[in-house]
């Protein structure tokens, strides 16, 4: 079987192996279940550094094609559905992404309790959807590991969850499902549309986009369809609303997977297959999602501002952000779009840094309220310089993630000279302000006020294992943030023919 | 035409042949064996059925056309009876332990008999190519079934389960044969074949009145909304072997007949009358259906409405008209019999130990039975349309035969059916929400179920793992749907 020499595929079988290694450990204790875990994500981590060498490699050597570690091998002859693999270097760095969350998210739920063992099952198999989504490149396939990634949350959080979890695992799974309604309508669709009269129909991407066959007026619906679909996963007003219930909901390790990874299936969908495929509609169209995805960076960042729960702090400051994410994307040019993808990096860590911070103060003070905490930098000092350090990487200080990402978004978005997409621009970076407003109220709430509850005295700081997890997320974040180069250059290229097919469907001026 | 019956067209039949004789062995076996072997007819019966579905799988297809053209053989037929044939294997598999009960192993092997002759009536709907042997059939399938529903002779329920499907059951007949007549006053004819070609450019009112008949007929047996309001009575009231039967078995082959007519007999008046009659059937059925499934508490009428929307979508593949619609309705219809035997297994074996069947029961179950639990959950992805398991792929394309007939009508079908998809991932979830998230201070005790009980869990959950992920399986039934895709040129 050649598809087994490609590394792609262990993405995909080496989650399934440790859920597998997970359901044979029944009665071994949770020594063993940590080992297994620890070893899945190991690898996953160490197969996701050797991808990025072998992309460093390719291009370096001269690979100029658009996806490489092309592997592909026929699944359903009728449909011509095929299990294709390939990547380019946004998938590598999404790849690298998820790698470096799950791992640090295996730690972050350490003490799981109870049944570990099935809540590591679940963990897995999300992240098995996860890894499938970035290095497929058939839509069929894609939307299979898409859904594969949905489910698992609303057991996750349905079981291991805290507060209201019944009612915000159901609104979270049947959004998002939702979502996956329409996006599954508008994958058919471009599925029969996908290649001009006469010649085979595809589910691969390349070909779709090479084609360009689709039809304009069923753009005209398909576009929507499909970028909404993803748009609920990115958390686009108005389908953002499952954001903070399912959050808050949520345990810790779900929480950064799914603001840290999962989102950006969302924001990866819309460009990869929304925008790539249908460029034509994106054009005519891309005002209305540019005016909700401008009002949600605002709106969610004001949000943020007078929530007093933690995780609803964070939440809404994820819908700001993710909709930065879709903002740039919509400007359609590679300068802002490559930002988008380095704001999905910064976000992804930065947020699973956020989410593991508040999940470890919480395990502690069994309070969220930032109004029932104070003084937390004498009492455990780690993990409030952790939480110091998201803060500022959230708020854009030069050095860390969040400034590469942003500078890189508004340059880019400030390159259209009309006065729609300048004035949008000017007031999505208002949401930096407002963002330092909320995040140093907390800062200094949070981790300077006066202690609340004496209680909060004789708490401890973090464990081995927690700051293991922390530390792997901080050295990521600062890593983007001082060479955020690196991480440029893998991304900028793969948006060309992108923005290419953008610019040959715009009218003629 | 020639009426000497040439005795060898018989061999044409293989299926139904071998059908009879398992029957005949059984009934042997049941009449004549001493009273303490009779115990093991259910056992006898399963092996005898899963010997023979294995053997017609391995036996190359005969296709051909007996007695003057009313029978016909085809590689579609033959997989869709083979398919039903599994279908029973894992119902009678399930009731073994349930027929052992002192009330039920009096009359252990009628319950037997009487499902395999049902199932040679369907057999025969599905090969009949002339309205005379369809009838025979469709009374063959279904009069058996309401003594089935009956079985339970010391509950109430159970009778008036079976009066309630009898009644509608003559009733759909007598609207279907109405139908029937009409056509033969404009065809003269009964063949499929020449009502057909008599009926091309035939764009009478009568022919609108004919179709409705017919479709009202065979809706009662499918259950499509509005000709539903027996099901969920009769599926509560039923012992839950005969409901599996109904909802999986039963269905199945009322579909697969019922594509064959409208599209061999009233092919020529597809867009003329039945499209939008099925139009408008499928919006109700799988609307109301679903509307209806979301409050229900009693698991037998949970999936009663459950079963009523899936009808829906199985329709979708009939509306399709063409070869990928046809091979997915088929591929449906083998996932749905795995994903629902699997839920009816699960109650089955829940009620059988503890007679609680309401979705409260089932609070906390993880705890205390997690294998069933995990079983019950698959099902519930499955029928909701979750990947990696089965039902996710057999929605998916069916979805993808009804966008391939063209029109956007269709294309706005496919939506509707899309957004209903959601509303049924939220009832089935609340099944899975029963079992995992909720807590209950009397949750069902820890079940040891019967052998034969697991095994068909076993061989259901395979199904629905492997069904979708096993590209061979819906390849193969593709396959035998193009054989005959000469069949869809009729269709204006």
């Amino acid at each position: 079987m050649e598809i087994f020499n490609n590394i792609l595929i262990y993405f995909v079988i080496v989650p399934l192996l440790t859920l597998g290694g997970l359901a044979l450990c029944r009665n071994q204790g949770i020594k063993a279940i940590r080992t297994v875990a620890v070893v899945g994500a190991s690898v996953l981590m160490v197969l996701a550094a050797m991808l990025v060498k072998i992309f460093l490699d390719a291009r370096a050597g001269g690979d100029t094609s658009e996806m490489i570690l092309r592997t592909d091998v026929m699944w359903y002859a009728p449909f011509n559905v095929h299990l294709a693999l390939g990547v380019d270097g946004v998938s590598v760095v999404m790849i690298l992404l998820s790698a470096f969350i799950v791992f640090a998210g295996v730690f972050a739920s350490w003490k799981m309790n109870p049944l570990p063992r099935q809540f590591f099952m679940w963990f897995f198999l999300l992240s098995t959807g996860v890894f499938g989504f970035f290095i497929s490149i058939d839509l069929f396939t894609m939307f299979m590991f898409y859904e594969v990634a949905l489910i698992p949350m609303y057991l996750l959080i349905g079981v291991w969850g805290s507060g209201n979890k019944n009612y915000s695992a159901m609104k979270l799974t049947l959004m998002l499902m939702g979502g996956s309604a329409f996006l599954m309508f508008g994958l058919i669709g471009i599925y029969f549309h996908s290649a001009p009269e006469g010649q085979p129909l595809t589910m691969n991407i390349l070909d779709i986009a090479h084609n360009d066959a689709i039809p304009h007026n069923w753009q005209y619906v398909l576009f929507p369809m499909t970028f909404v679909g993803f748009g609920v996963l990115g958390a686009m007003f108005p389908f953002h609303t499952w954001s903070p219930d399912g959050h808050a909901s949520a345990p810790t390790a779900v929480s950064m997977l799914h603001a840290g990874v999962l989102m950006k299936l969302g924001g990866y969908g819309c460009f990869r297959i929304a925008i790539y495929l249908m460029p034509f509609a994106a054009n005519e169209l891309a005002w209305i999602f540019l005016l909700l995805t401008g009002f949600s960076i605002v709106y969610g960042a004001l949000s943020a501002c007078v929530q007093t729960d933690l995780k609803y702090i964070n939440a809404y400051s994820s819908v700001s952000h993710c909709g930065m994410v879709l903002f740039a994307i919509l400007m359609f040019n590679t300068t802002a779009m490559t930002g988008a993808v380095m704001q999905m990096l910064s976000h992804g860590l930065m947020t699973a840094l956020f989410f593991a911070l508040i999940g470890m103060i919480y395990g502690r003070t069994h309070t969220r309220d930032i109004r029932d905490m104070g003084g937390m930098m004498h009492i455990m000092p780690y993990l409030g310089v952790g939480y110091v350090i998201a803060g500022l990487a959230s708020l854009g200080l030069p050095g860390l993630s969040g400034f590469a990402a942003e500078m890189t978004i508004f340059f880019g978005s400030f390159q259209h000279t009309d006065t729609f997409h300048r004035v949008l621009t000017i007031m999505a970076t208002t949401s930096i302000v407002v963002t330092a407003v909320y995040i140093l109220r907390v800062v200094a709430k949070l981790l300077f006020g006066e202690v609340q509850d004496e209680h909060h005295r004789t708490l401890t700081d973090a464990s081995w294992e927690e700051r293991l997890s922390t530390a792997t997320l901080i050295l990521a974040v600062a890593a983007i943030g001082c060479f955020p180069n690196f991480f440029i250059n893998i991304i900028s290229s793969s948006f060309d023919p992108i923005v290419k097919a953008l610019q040959a469907a715009m009218p003629a001026i | 035409m020639d009426f000497n019956l040439d005795y060898s067209q018989i061999l044409l039949m293989p299926q139904e042949i071998g059908l009879l004789v398992v029957f005949v062995l059984v009934f042997l076996y049941d009449t004549f064996m001493p009273e303490r072997s009779k115990r093991y007819t259910a056992l006898f019966s399963v092996i005898m059925m899963a010997v023979y579905t294995a053997y017609c799988f391995c036996m190359p297809v005969v296709t051909g056309e007996a007695f003057g053209g009313m029978y016909e053989s085809s590689a579609p037929t033959w997989v869709m009876k083979n398919i039903l044939s599994l279908g029973v294997v894992l119902v009678l598999l399930q009731a073994v332990k349930w027929t052992d009960n002192d009330f039920v192993s009096i009359r252990r092997g009628e319950f037997y008999e009487l499902t395999l002759l049902t199932l040679f009536g369907m057999f025969l709907m599905i090969s009949a190519r002339h309205f005379l042997l369809f009838v025979i059939g469709l009374e063959t399938a279904s009069l058996p079934i309401a003594a089935l529903a009956a079985f339970e002779k010391r509950y109430y329920e159970s009778h008036e389960a079976a009066a309630k499907y009898i009644f509608t059951a003559i009733f759909s007949s007598a609207i279907f044969l109405l139908g029937i007549s009409f056509v033969y006053g404009m065809s003269g004819s009964l063949y499929f074949r020449d009502i057909a070609t008599a009926l091309i450019g035939n764009q009478s009112a009568l022919l609108i009145a004919a179709l409705a008949f017919v479709i009202a007929g065979v809706g009662f047996k499918l259950s499509l909304v509005p000709f539903h309001l027996w099901t969920a009575d009769v599926y509560q009231g039923s012992p839950t072997a005969v409901t599996s039967y109904l909802s999986v078995i039963s269905k199945g082959a009322a579909a697969f007949s019922f594509l064959i007519i409208l599209v061999q007999v009233f092919g020529a008046a597809y867009s003329e009358a039945w499209e939008w009659m099925l139009y408008a059937l499928i919006v109700l059925t799988i609307t109301l259906g679903n509307l209806f499934a979301v409050r229900q508490r009693n698991l037998k009428r949970f999936l009663a409405f459950s079963s009523i929307s899936q009808a829906g979508y199985i329709m979708l593949g009939v509306i399709a008209v063409n070869v990928m619609g046809m091979a997915s309705m088929i591929y449906y219809v083998l996932v749905y019999i795995f994903s629902n035997l699997a839920a009816f297994g699960v109650i089955a074996a829940i009620e059988r130990q503890t007679g609680r069947v309401t979705m409260d029961d089932y609070n906390g179950l993880f705890k205390t039975n997690p294998w069933l639990a995990f079983t019950m959950m698959l099902a519930m992805f499955s029928l909701g349309g979750i990947p990696v398991f089965a039902g996710f792929f057999s929605k998916f394309f069916i979805f993808m035969g009804a966008w391939n007939q063209g029109s956007v009508a269709i294309c706005t079908l496919v939506f509707i059916a899309l957004v209903n998809t959601i509303i049924s991932l939220y009832y089935y979830l609340l099944v899975v929400k029963a079992m995992f998230l909720r807590q209950d201070d009397c949750v069902i005790p820890t079940i040891k179920s019967h052998w034969t009980e697991r095994t068909g869990l076993i061989l259901c959950v395979l199904g629905i793992i492997f069904l979708g992920l096993l590209s061979c399986v819906y390849t193969a039934i593709y396959g035998s749907v193009e054989a005959i895709s000469a069949m869809f040129n009729a269709v204006q």
